[in-house]
Parts: C-alpha cells; sequence; structure tokens
C-alpha cells in the first residue's frame, strides 16, 4: 500500500533580520569595516574640518555678493557681484547688447529641445527633426541674415560658443564615429583602411594640433575663394577629433554582439544594412553607452581649448573678464563660476546617461 | 506528397573549415511536407549542414537547391530565399532590445513590406499558437528559456516559411521546459510543416519523423524511416550511438 499523496506549500517569505539595516549598520558596514578604513574615515574628518570652514567664510560669510568693484577692496571674502558684473559677457561674449535677445531666444529653443529630450516623453523621430531645426534657428538667430540683422562671428563667445561648438560636435561626431567604426569592419579591405588610417592618424595627434591646422594651416593650402570662416574651421577640427575616439569606442560595442544575433537576423531574410540597423547597433551602443557619454563630456570640456586659435569661448572670456582694469585681481571668482557651471552641465550629462542605461529592456539572464 | 518535388536538394556538397574537412560528399533530399530529424554525435557536421541550407554557412563544393534557386554568392537571391526558410537555434537569439511582439514583427514588416497592423495581428496569432500571447509586451530576457524558444518558433512562423530548420531547439533548455517546446514541434510536424530537425530527442524522432538521418565525422552514415532506424540500424556507428542516447 503506497501512503497517500501530500500537497507542498511553500513557507512564506520572511524579513531580513534587523540587524543588516539601518543607520549603524551602514556606518559599520561603509566606514568602519576594519581598522584601515576607520583610520582613513578620521583621517578624511580632520582633513574636512580644516579645509570646509575657510572655504565657506571666503565663497559665503565674507562674500561681497553685490555692488561695485569698489566694495570688494579689502575683503577676504569672494567678490560675487564680478560674476553678476561680467555675467553678459561671459554667456554671450561681445555680442551687441541691443541683439542680446536673439542669443537668448537661441538659448530658450536650446534649454526646451534638452528639456524634451531628458524628459523621455517625445517620440524619437520629433527629437531626430527636433535638433537639426534646433541648430538652424539658433544659427539664424546669432548669427543673423535672411531678414535679420548679420553679426560676425568674431562677436560670438562666451557659454553660447562653448555650448554651440560641443552640441554640434556630439550630434556631428557620433553617427560620424559610428560610420567610421561600420566602414572599419566593413569586408571592402578600400573602405576599411581608409577609416583605419583616419582613426589612427587622429588618434596620434592632439586636440591642439588638429585645432591649430584648422586655424592657422588649412588657410594656406586653400584657396582664396574657398576659404570658410575660423569658427567653421575649428568646428570641424573638433568634430573629426571626437569622431575618430567615438569610432573606437563604437568598435568595442559591434565586437561584442554575439554571432548568433546576426545569424538570427540574416536568417528571418534582413538585409545586412537592416541587421546593422536594426539587430547590431541598437545593441552595440546600448553596451557601450558610459563611453560614449564619457566621450561627449569630454568632447564639451574639450571645446576650452579654443581659446589657443582665439576664440574667447566661456573659460576664454572669464579670463579677458579678470583683466578689466576696473575688476582687477578676480579671476578666482570667474574660474570658480566657470567650475561650477561646468561641472553642472557635466554632471547633467552624466545622469542623463544613466538614465538612459536604466532605461529599456530589463535583463534577467 | 512523395511524388512532389524536393524543395531541399543537396548534391554532393563538401565543405572545409581551413583544412578541417567537416562535410564530405552530403547528398540529401527533403520533399514538400516531409519531416526530418538529424542526429549524431558532437562535432558531427549537423550544425553546420543545418546552417549550409539558407546559408549561414558557405559550402566550397556541390550545389545546394532551396525551392529550385541554388545558394550562391548572390546576396539577393539569398535574401530572398532566407524569407522562406526559418531557423530556429539552440540558443534562441531573440533580440534582447526589442519586445517580444517586435521580436516578431520586425521582419515582416521590413522584408515582407506588412503594415504594421496587420504585422501585429499575424505575431498575436502566432503568439496564440505557442501559447505565450500574454507575455507579448516583455523583453526576452524576462522570460523562461522555454518561453524564449516558444517566441523564436513564433518569430520564424510569422514569415510564413515553408521550411523551418530547428538546431538543436531543446539543448539549451531545463528538463521541465523542454516538453512546451516539443509539443509545439509536433502541432508544426502534424500540420505537415517541412521540417528539418537537428535534435537529439529521440521520443520526437520516433513519433513524428518521416526520416531520420544519421551523420558522424562530416558524412551521413545512414537514413532510415524512425522503426527501421531504431530497431534494425544498419552500422556498427549508429548502434553504439543508440545505445548511448537511448541509455537515459
Ligand atoms: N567556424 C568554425 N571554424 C572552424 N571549425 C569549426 C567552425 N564551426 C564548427 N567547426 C568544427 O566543425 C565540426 C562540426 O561542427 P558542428 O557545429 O557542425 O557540429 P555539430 O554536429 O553541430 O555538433 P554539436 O552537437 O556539438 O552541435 C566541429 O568539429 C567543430 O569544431
Ligand atoms: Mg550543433
Amino acid at each position: 500500500m503506497s501512503t497517500p499523496i501530500k500537497a507542498f506549500i511553500p513557507d512564506p517569505p520572511s524579513p531580513p533580520p534587523a540587524a543588516a539595516i539601518g543607520v549603524v549598520h551602514w556606518l559599520r558596514e561603509n566606514l568602519f569595516s576594519n581598522w584601515f578604513n576607520s583610520l582613513l574615515t578620521i583621517a578624511s574628518l580632520l582633513l574636512l574640518a580644516k579645509a570646509v570652514p575657510p572655504l565657506v567664510s571666503w565663497a559665503l560669510v565674507n562674500a561681497v555678493l553685490t555692488g561695485g568693484p569698489e566694495l570688494c577692496d579689502g575683503t577676504s571674502g569672494a567678490c560675487w557681484s564680478f560674476i553678476g558684473a561680467k555675467a553678459r559677457v561671459m554667456l554671450i561674449g561681445t555680442y551687441p547688447a541691443e541683439l542680446e535677445w536673439r542669443p537668448l531666444a537661441a538659448g530658450v529653443l536650446f534649454a526646451g529641445v534638452v528639456a524634451a529630450t531628458v524628459s523621455g516623453r517625445c517620440k524619437k523621430r520629433v527629437l531626430t527633426a527636433a535638433w537639426p531645426l534646433l541648430f538652424v534657428a539658433a544659427l539664424w538667430l546669432i548669427g543673423g541674415g535672411a531678414g535679420l540683422e548679420p553679426v560676425d562671428q568674431s562677436m560670438w563667445g562666451g557659454l553660447m560658443l562653448s555650448l554651440g561648438l560641443a552640441a554640434v560636435g556630439i550630434l556631428l561626431s557620433v553617427p560620424f564615429g559610428i560610420l567610421l567604426a561600420l566602414g572599419r569592419q566593413s569586408k571592402m579591405t578600400g573602405i576599411s583602411s581608409l577609416c583605419v588610417g583616419f582613426i589612427e592618424l587622429i588618434r596620434g595627434v592632439p586636440l591642439i594640433t588638429i585645432l591649430f591646422m584648422a586655424s592657422v594651416m588649412m588657410p594656406l593650402f586653400l584657396p582664396i575663394n574657398l576659404q570658410i570662416n575660423n569658427l567653421l574651421r575649428v568646428q570641424v577640427g573638433i568634430i573629426l577629433f571626437s569622431s575618430a575616439y567615438i569610432a573606437e569606442v563604437v568598435r568595442g560595442g559591434l565586437q561584442a554582439i554575439p554571432r548568433g544575433q546576426i545569424d538570427a537576423a540574416k536568417a528571418l531574410g534582413l538585409s545586412s544594412w537592416m541587421v546593422t540597423l536594426f539587430v547590431v547597433l541598437p545593441q552595440a551602443l546600448r553596451h557601450v553607452l558610459p563611453s560614449l557619454i564619457g566621450r561627449c563630456i569630454a568632447l564639451f570640456k574639450d571645446t576650452s581649448l579654443v581659446i589657443i586659435v582665439g576664440l574667447l569661448d566661456f573659460l576664454g572670456m572669464a579670463k579677458a573678464a579678470s583683466q578689466d582694469q576696473v575688476w582687477l585681481g578676480h579671476e578666482v571668482e570667474g574660474y570658480v563660476f566657470c567650475a561650477v557651471v561646468y561641472w553642472v552641465i557635466c554632471f547633467g550629462m552624466s545622469r542623463y546617461g544613466r538614465s538612459l542605461e536604466k532605461r529599456g529592456p530589463k535583463h534577467n539572464n | 506528397m512523395d511524388t512532389q518535388k524536393a524543395v531541399i536538394e543537396v548534391k554532393g556538397l563538401n565543405k572545409w573549415y581551413g583544412e578541417f574537412h567537416v562535410l564530405k560528399n552530403i547528398d540529401l533530399e527533403v520533399r514538400r511536407g516531409e519531416r526530418i530529424v538529424i542526429c549524431g554525435p558532437s562535432g558531427s557536421g549537423k550544425s553546420t549542414l543545418i546552417r549550409c541550407m539558407n546559408r549561414l554557412e558557405r559550402h566550397q563544393e556541390g550545389a545546394i537547391f532551396v525551392d529550385g534557386t541554388e545558394l550562391t554568392g548572390n546576396l539577393k537571391g539569398i535574401e530572398k530565399i532566407r524569407r522562406e526558410v526559418g531557423m530556429v537555434f539552440q540558443n534562441f537569439n531573440l533580440f534582447p532590445h526589442m519586445t517580444v511582439l517586435e521580436n516578431l514583427t520586425l521582419a515582416p514588416i521590413w522584408v515582407r513590406k506588412m503594415p504594421r497592423r496587420e504585422a501585429e495581428s499575424t505575431a498575436m496569432h502566432y503568439l496564440d499558437r505557442v501559447r505565450i500571447s500574454e507575455q507579448a509586451l516583455k523583453y526576452p530576457g524576462q522570460l523562461s528559456g522555454g518561453q524564449q524558444q516558444r517566441v523564436a518558433i513564433a518569430r520564424a512562423l510569422c514569415m510564413s516559411p515553408d521550411i523551418l530548420l530547428f538546431d538543436e531547439p531543446t539543448s539549451a533548455l531545463d528538463p521541465e521546459m523542454i516538453k512546451e517546446v516539443l509539443d509545439v514541434m509536433v502541432e508544426l510536424a502534424e500540420e505537415r510543416m517541412t521540417m528539418v530537425c537537428v535534435t537529439h530527442e529521440m521520443g520526437f524522432a520516433r513519433t513524428v519523423a518521416d526520416r531520420i538521418i544519421f551523420m558522424d565525422s562530416g558524412q551521413i552514415v545512414e537514413q532510415n524511416s524512425p522503426e527501421e532506424f531504431f530497431s534494425n540500424p544498419q552500422y556498427d556507428r549508429t548502434k553504439l550511438f543508440l545505445s548511448q542516447i537511448l541509455q537515459h
């Protein structure tokens, strides 16, 4: 006789033990887990205690927030009124004051498109159209023409110039870099060696050299009637430089795609460009998103090198502003301000990159 | 149906990987509605053979005809044939960045130029058939292996192929999930879908195969109906293989 079959009922889940959660547990786990960590924690606390109070008293307690240059004389604090007085030139350079609504409008449009992109609520198709349109609109607003009074490129500067160079640079060097990476993998040796040659050439030269070449040497070679303006040449230099690095980043992603993915796509009858566009690239780009965002942040920071070829970007304008006879001796405030703005923008890009990584498919295996 | 023409014809096929001779003088015909099982020890060239049938691998000698068209280097011709030949892989190879529904509609939309709505309703129809329609909006990574493989089968079916190739569709699955995939395959076989399956599921072979092909070291050792193949193997190599595989 066999015993009757029993039903299996799993035990209900129970909460974790209290010792595994809470503030004290966190402190012990993260700051005082062993004697060496405890030592490091104490040393860091001492260092902070030394450094923070003077910084606070300089930046906040003794700081001068408003008023003319004379109020800053003899204070031991920061002279933030310098930033207020020079904000215009740091943001838009020597752009004519009576026309400053135009860069402002361009800035508002830019902020709008950025917000729409970051929110993640807009359709990809809308965004793909919005960005190129934004550039046309911004270029028209800032540069004039077609009904607006033209403003010469030599008057563009400040943060506006930095953001413009970076935004155009990112938007063009990412697709160009992807094409280079795909070209490098091409079975046609002509195309692939051309791409390898270009990538290795660019990666072997510092950005400064490329900017110099673009700004100083190119005009010597190009015929007079083919002269393009300095800013455009510099922009092209930045794009070429950045795309070579992006190509290498993307190549890493392309190599990480398992062969089975391509087999499956081909087996469905997809043509090779469809396999690349729908199956390989989306996965490859997702793989390398962190490094890709890193390259974009680097590109934004690298735009500060254009000062070498005589363009006054955000940092360049801060330096120029501190040489004003009336406001002499406040470059520290200018640089701190620049650092904060750069940090906010780069940190924003970094956070946006993180949110992109988290979006999309979840993997359990 | 035996009177019908061969849909796959392999003639004197030879293939090498470098110096290594993987496929040796393979001759094989698959007629419409026929269900073929290919088995053999690991490394005998089963995957290579089946992958030659939709030219995921190139052969160096001999000829393969699918639906009367020879497989050559002509890319456009190959793409046309691949539309009619579905394939299911050991590792599912679903596209992890697309939902189940997107996996199923990609090829119908872009290759067959089917309107999205129609492609989606076809996809839902086949998901229903593999009993998984409630997962349509999930990503492959959220599904179990058995579910993923059923999605992969549905993906192939969405192109309404003439022929389905299976390369060890159940070998990457836990025992509990093998049955759910085999059930779907048996249903397809009962509808007289033309199938070429590389598999070691001898129960499946016994019940649905019209013919079993046994391969070893790149050659077809023998081919026979399931009854004959299991009860009366012609070669000692086949006997040895059967005794090993039927032990468990
Ligand atoms: N791309 C390749 N390059 C070189 N050799 C290969 C390649 N692919 C397969 N081989 C070799 O060819 C032989 C046949 O491989 P194949 O994958 O067709 O075997 P199989 O019968 O499917 O085996 P399994 O049951 O393990 O899947 C094996 O010895 C394998 O090592
Ligand atoms: Mg195999």
